[in-house]
């Protein structure tokens, strides 16, 4: 437990002390903030537009502003999640560094957690910041706070597991560039393999949309916890895991 | 302290250590000698369980590496070829993490780093960034971070490769300090370096341990005839160095005389001589007798290259290198 938080605080020292995480953030923070503006404004239009016709049911703020935005909030993830994977072993084994880690008395897992979860904390670090967009909602609207809560926890897990994948490939190379590349090809086509059951019914569609990571954060930003979902999530971290873990014992047997 | 059987690591083409045994005794300084690709890091990872061999047994300190890596990770400190530091942190700050890594903490921590940090000279460059330092200070960042724990065992792998001449001294007189308190395993290609330091040398070549022997047998062993380089110049004009090598070769005790270079007036040879005898004397007598000026006389270094030959059974190489050019040339 204790090594797990030296690599954590070491990480995340890291990410700090270089520009990475200030960049990550102030670029998170401008395009949502962006995304944020422009969905707004449209709901205004939107809901006077209603109210000019004639209707006369409210439009939901959490329908209309909130789910859209999670989800969009997901897609951006997708662009940022290689560069806060893509350091974590390919840079330890180009400076050689990670002779260091491996000849310590410390557990490969403790290494792997300790990395992973430092990524994971950053990016939660990243959502933190949107937040910021989301309390002017509640300070001059009424939306409901339990979906955006869940929908939070929806990212997070998402982010969890493509993260993990992210960090077993940066285990694979060391050249951080490829490790990036190959990272956000894996977590794209991870993104888009839902798309085949827009136009085709047979099981293997199905089958494909079950993998996608986009299927399961539905119900997270509609508000509920479903733990099919969940389990999902969690399974895809564990194998992203268990393959880091791999990787690095053999990594130990060849090089 | 260390005691290693039938070690081996084969790698998917090439057998990268074959069937070493050695044993290392507590507070020893021990050099592993050998030329680039002969072994030596491999046989240091093995032991630091950074790689499992293929075969054979390795125990530190009483562990075995395979069955309980994490005792061996607790007891040993380990530099590898290029030190294994983090740019972006400062000195305190990466010995810090280092001693964190290694389970300590606290005050006891922060004292220790203070401590290795006078200790490896590096206290002066404590609060800067270690991706600014020169690389005579990052070894001994390197140096530092290994000793942090005060483990029973220390494996250096080329710990004075890229320093200037008096680092050298520094870090050989540090590493010599640290004897006693641990067992130390040192690998080089200089073999200077383990007359200096080392008190048993193990030598390995292509994977396979050629000699172990105490530097002082190995130095008689590779010292017991002596070799001479000798320049001699014509007093006036031009004059026949092959004459100048059959005076030589008459030389008492003289058994070999080898044209080196002829430039002119002035000829180089490399004069060697019988088992056990002492021949600068009467080779300068002879030069100067026979009316020829004695520019310069002096022992040629054994380079490691010709006790590799001789330990190996080789032939003689063509061109030997003196030992200084060896530490310039590969510590590049």
């Amino acid at each position: 437990m204790r090594n797990i938080w030296v690599i954590w605080q070491k990480e995340l020292n890291s990410y700090f002390v270089s520009p990475v995480a200030y960049l990550l953030l102030t670029m998170f923070a401008v395009i949502f903030g962006y995304f944020f503006w422009s969905s707004v404004g449209y709901f205004n239009f939107a809901s006077l537009q209603s109210q000019m016709s004639g209707g006369n049911m409210p439009m939901s703020v959490n329908e209309y502003v909130i789910r859209p935005l999670l989800s969009n909030m997901g897609v951006i993830g997708l662009f940022f999640i290689p560069m806060m994977t893509m350091r974590l072993f390919a840079e330890e084994k180009r400076l050689g560094t990670i002779e260091l880690l491996a000849t310590s008395p410390i557990r490969d897992i403790e290494i792997i957690l300790g990395k992973w979860l430092s990524a994971v904390t950053l990016y939660a670090v990243l959502l933190l910041f949107t937040g910021i967009n989301f309390a002017f909602l509640f300070r001059y609207g009424n939306p409901d706070w339990k979906p955006l809560v869940i929908g939070y926890l929806g990212l997070l897990l998402q982010a969890g597991g493509l993260l993990a994948i992210g960090t077993f490939i940066s285990t694979l190379t060391s050249n951080q560039i490829i490790a990036g590349a190959a990272t956000f090809g894996v977590c794209l086509l991870l993104w888009v393999l839902e798309w085949p059951s827009g136009f085709e019914t047979a099981g293997w569609a199905k089958v494909l949309a079950y993998m996608s990571v986009v299927t399961h954060i539905d119900s997270f930003s509609k508000g509920v916890l479903d733990t099919k979902d969940a389990v999902y999530y969690l399974s895809l971290i564990f194998l992203g895991l268990f393959l880091t873990s791999r990787s690095m014992e053999s990594l130990r047997w060849r090089s | 302290m260390i005691t290693v059987q039938g070690l081996t690591k084969r790698y998917a083409r090439t057998l990268a250590v074959d069937h070493i045994s050695f044993e290392v005794t507590k507070g020893q300084i021990v050099g592993f000698l050998g030329p680039n690709g002969a072994g030596k890091t491999t046989t240091m990872r093995i032991l630091t369980c950074f790689l499992p061999p293929s075969e054979g047994t390795a125990n530190v300190a009483g562990f075995d590496v395979l069955e309980q890596p994490l005792e061996v990770k607790k007891r040993i400190g380990y530099l590898p070829e290029t030190p294994p530091v983090y740019q972006e942190m400062e000195v305190k700050e990466y010995l810090t993490f280092v001693g964190k890594l290694k389970g300590m903490s606290g005050q006891s921590l922060a004292n220790r780093v203070a401590e290795v940090a006078e200790r490896t000279a590096i206290a002066d460059v404590q609060n800067k960034l270690i991706g600014k330092l020169s690389k005579g200070y990052r070894q001994r960042v390197g140096l530092a971070q290994a000793i942090i724990h005060n483990p029973d065992v220390l494996i250096l792998d080329e710990p004075t490769a890229g320093l200037d001449p008096k680092q050298i001294i520094e870090t050989r007189d540090l590493i010599r300090s640290l004897a006693g308190d641990h067992t130390i395993i040192l690998s080089t290609h200089i073999l200077p370096e383990v007359e200096q330091t080392c008190e048993q040398v193990l030598i390995i070549n292509k994977g396979k341990l050629v000699a172990t022997d105490s530097v002082h047998n190995l130095q008689n062993r590779a010292r017991g005839a002596e070799s001479v380089m000798l320049e001699v110049e014509g007093r006036s004009g031009a004059i026949d160095s092959q004459t100048i090598q059959h005076r030589l070769e008459t030389v008492n005790g003289v058994s070999r005389v080898l044209l080196k270079d002829s430039r002119g007036d002035r000829s180089v040879f490399e004069v060697e001589s019988l088992k056990d005898r002492s021949i600068r004397g009467d080779l300068a007598r002879a030069v100067v007798e026979s009316g020829w000026n004695l520019n310069e006389l002096r022992p040629a270094a054994m380079s490691l290259e010709e006790i590799f030959l001789q330990l190996t059974g080789s032939e003689k190489v063509e061109e030997p290198v003196p030992a200084e050019a060896v530490v310039q040339g590969e510590s590049q």
